[in-house]
């Protein structure tokens, strides 16, 4: 069982670089053929490409190494990318740092007392500047998730 | 693929619907690779029935990117600011996603809109929803 003392652990930072290539394959497997991503040579990120920051992690520094989540109860509950100007392009390198923000339990309706878990990832580029941040939401259920097809995944109570 | 003026938008104006899909095993492979997300139970049939699923299931991150291509194919991709979804119910193989918006807000000052997004399975619920916020300039 996760609680609040959690709060405050982050992991350490790391270097993320952006690419052209990887760009152009995140937005064609999202279905874009937008020129913007795939002509530009020096594209902008999609919305949601910063979740590809699991390509740059060492091995084994996630925050979520550091916590207990149950992973056969864990469903992703959100997920939020705020940018401080145009997305970041390709080229960029960005400092990477997640911590976890908060840590909640609500009554779940179906599948017991569920546990929240919110990190907040920054983004900065070379001079400090804080470009992105990305918001994500995990549960822990109080039991494995329905299998029915069309089950929520992300049921909030 | 012009984005709108922003005097053309109006708080509770529809975005014309798109379908995309249906979605194969091959969508989901495609994008578990551009994403680094490995997670066995999105391509490893064996795997999911012995999670107790019927079958593998799409990534919801998947469906939240095609909602995220949605918007930005209608608003730059240049000109995002914010884009935030919930899941609600898992993709399958074989669903056809309908993606659909309307105007929530305007934002003289700042000359942005503010979007509330789904995206629908075709006979049956809402898989995703998002918020976003763009700059119309």
């Amino acid at each position: 069982m996760v609680d609040a003392s959690v709060v405050g652990l982050t992991d350490e930072p790391f270097e993320m670089v952006l690419e052209r290539g990887k760009i152009r394959e995140f937005a064609r497997a999202t279905m874009s053929s937008h020129p913007a991503y795939l002509s530009d040579p020096a594209p902008v990120v999609p919305p949601t490409f910063l979740t590809t920051t699991s390509f740059w992690m060492p091995p084994g520094q996630s925050v979520f190494a550091k916590i207990r989540l149950d992973l056969r109860r864990v469903l992703h509950g959100g997920q939020e990318y705020v940018f401080h100007g145009p997305p970041p392009r390709a080229g960029t390198v960005l400092r990477v740092q997640t911590r976890v923000a908060d840590v909640f339990q609500k009554e779940g309706r179906r599948g017991g007392t569920m546990t929240f878990v919110v990190t907040v990832t920054e983004f900065r580029d070379p001079h400090g500047r804080l470009v992105a941040e990305a918001r994500s939401t995990v549960i822990e259920t109080g039991r494995p998730p329905d299998a029915a097809p069309g089950a929520p995944t992300g049921e909030e109570g | 693929m012009g984005a709108p003026a922003f005097e053309e938008l109006a708080v509770g104006a529809e975005l014309d619907p798109q379908e995309y899909g249906p979605l194969t095993r091959t969508d989901f492979v495609r994008y578990q690779g551009a994403s680094g997300d490995f997670n066995p139970i999105h391509h490893d049939e064996e795997f999911a029935r012995a999670a107790g699923f019927p079958s593998v299931f799409s990534v919801g991150m998947l469906q939240a990117g095609i909602l995220a291509t949605y918007a930005t194919d209608r608003f730059g991709p240049e000109h995002v600011r914010a884009f935030g979804v919930r899941f609600r119910e898992q993709v399958w193989p074989g669903d056809r996603l309908v993606c659909s918006g309307r105007v929530a807000g305007l934002d003289d000052a700042a000359r942005t809109v503010e979007l509330e997004l789904e995206a629908r399975r075709v006979g049956g619920g809402v898989a995703v929803t998002a918020t976003a916020t763009f700059v119309v300039p």
